[in-house]
């Protein structure tokens, strides 16, 4: 009978409907940090031993800095904000959305990478990069999307200041944050990438590649800033101080993440 | 393997699928046996999100949701809490974005009802509301049920909208997809690995389901 296949139906709808309202597990008293991609595994690490220090919990979001800024300017319940430019910090600043201006937490640099086996060699200068390039080498090259993400602008600047911009155009792949440009750079379709030091460092990217570190002065200096923003709890207050003691800084120091003399 | 963001996408899909299933009951019911003039206007309406690139309506939500616009505004007034970035804002978004498949196979549904049936029904002086429940649901109930099933799995895979007004929040707005997404972006294989193998899993079997009850439907009324 239809019927009764139709009652068995709307007995097990009526059960399924039960269950959404089963208690979830409230989550709304622990912060969420958002954080440049650059520091996925920096920030993991301080905020697990943090979490193993002091008991409290945090969630943590990895992004691209442009984007962030974006949704924390639409109302993003973020507690606190690591970007990987300061000027992202500096322009929510001004439009009151920050508690204050910040402190710098450290200086990013960007490194050439190149998967096992790729033909390119990373070296400094690029002075491969530039001859493979000419000898019609090249098939494709990962940088992070230069229009809004700071690894990207610095991969732009640094590749500029090396006069390969331009021939490089065709065969350039744009990851949406500098994570995803490590992982089209290492995923073995294309000869590599410019991505971020404290990526390379990190031992999951480093076992699948080759660097080299990028003279500093081949593009604008990468001030990362972090903030804590209007919605703040004591959780990430303590968060964001533990960020600043020397426990945390040993970590970011590991992972290549430097502050400039007197700051 | 991200068991909260599993758990998320199933809320999601869960909640999607209550709030949808009187929308594709009315609104079924109502363009498979109503004929009116800019029925096609409606229906293509109802079949926009299939063809529509998620960034169009992660855009429009964005804005017309997002801080200091009005209506974000009038939601936070009204709940006390943002639309964008939280869960509620997922739902809405998913509840949008599943319409084309929701209303769709249970307008089929209803369209496959006898019309004598119905005459005959009300011929008995049933009410529309006592025939919808004793004649057409149990005869087109199959076609709403895929409709389900189809809104289920399709939050499941979700991705582009969650991406653009969700901000990866763990437990509020990381679904499976997004977790899936985060993983591959750190380097961790095993975990989006594991991830894409429960959702293919899931997918598969929710498509085999609606075959197959298809296939029994198509049984019966031969």
């Amino acid at each position: 009978m239809p019927v009764s296949r139709f009652r068995r139906f709307v007995l097990a709808a009526a059960l399924a409907c039960g269950m959404l309202g089963a208690p979830v597990v409230a989550q709304d008293d622990v912060p969420v940090i958002a954080a440049a991609s650059d520091l996925q595994f920096a920030v993991t690490e301080i905020a697990a031993a943090f979490t193993a220090e002091t008991g409290m919990d945090l969630r943590l979001s990895f992004g691209s800095t442009g984007n962030f800024a974006r949704q924390i300017r639409a109302g993003a319940p973020f507690e606190i904000f690591m970007a990987a430019d300061e000027h992202f910090i500096a322009d929510l600043h001004a439009e009151g959305l920050t508690k204050d201006s910040g402190d710098l937490y450290g200086m990013g640099r960007i490194v050439v990478m190149v998967p096992h086996g790729s033909a390119l060699i990373p070296d400094e200068g690029l002075d491969n990069l530039a001859a493979l390039l000419a000898a019609g080498g090249i098939t494709r090259f990962a940088i992070a999307n230069p229009d809004h993400a700071p690894y990207g602008m610095r991969a732009r600047e640094a590749l500029i200041t090396r006069g390969i911009w331009d021939d490089l155009q065709p065969f350039m792949v744009l990851g949406e944050n500098v994570s995803q440009a490590a992982q089209f750079a290492l995923s073995g379709n294309a000869e590599g990438g410019m991505i971020a030091y404290a990526l390379a460092l990190a031992p999951e990217v480093a076992a699948r590649g080759r660097f080299a570190l990028i003279p500093a002065e081949w593009h604008d200096p990468l001030r990362q800033r972090m903030v804590l923003l209007h919605n703040a709890g004591p959780v990430a207050e303590a968060f964001y101080e533990y960020l600043q003691t020397p426990a945390a800084r040993a970590i970011m120091t590991r992972y290549g993440f430097d502050l400039p003399e007197g700051e | 393997m991200d068991w909260t963001a599993l758990w998320l996408s199933l809320r999601l899909a869960g909640w999607t699928v209550v709030i949808l299933l009187p929308v594709a009951i009315v609104m079924g019911r109502f363009l498979a046996y109503r004929r009116f003039r800019g029925k096609g206007l409606v229906e293509a309406f109802v079949m926009l999100p299939l063809v529509l690139p998620p960034t169009v309506f992660g855009f429009y939500l964005l804005v017309a949701f997002g801080r200091n616009s009005p209506l974000g505004d009038l939601w936070q007034g009204l709940f006390g809490q943002q639309l964008v970035f939280s869960f509620q804002g997922l739902v809405v978004a998913s509840v949008i974005f599943n319409l084309p498949f929701a209303i769709q196979p249970a307008q089929r549904g209803f369209e496959a009802v006898a019309v004598e049936l119905r005459e005959a029904a009300s011929c008995c002086g049933m009410s529309p509301l006592r025939s919808l429940w004793q004649v057409e649901l149990p005869l087109a109930w199959p076609g709403v049920l895929t409709a389900m099933v189809l809104s289920f799995a399709h939050t499941l895979g979700e991705f582009g909208i969650v991406l653009m007004v969700g901000g990866s929040i763990p437990g509020e707005t990381r679904t499976i997809a997004i977790s899936i997404y985060d993983s591959v972006q750190g380097f961790d294989d095993r975990g989006a690995a594991i991830m894409s193998a429960v959702l293919v899993a899931f997918s598969l079997f929710a498509i085999a389901v609606t075959f197959w009850l298809s296939a029994r439907v198509g049984r019966r009324l031969s």
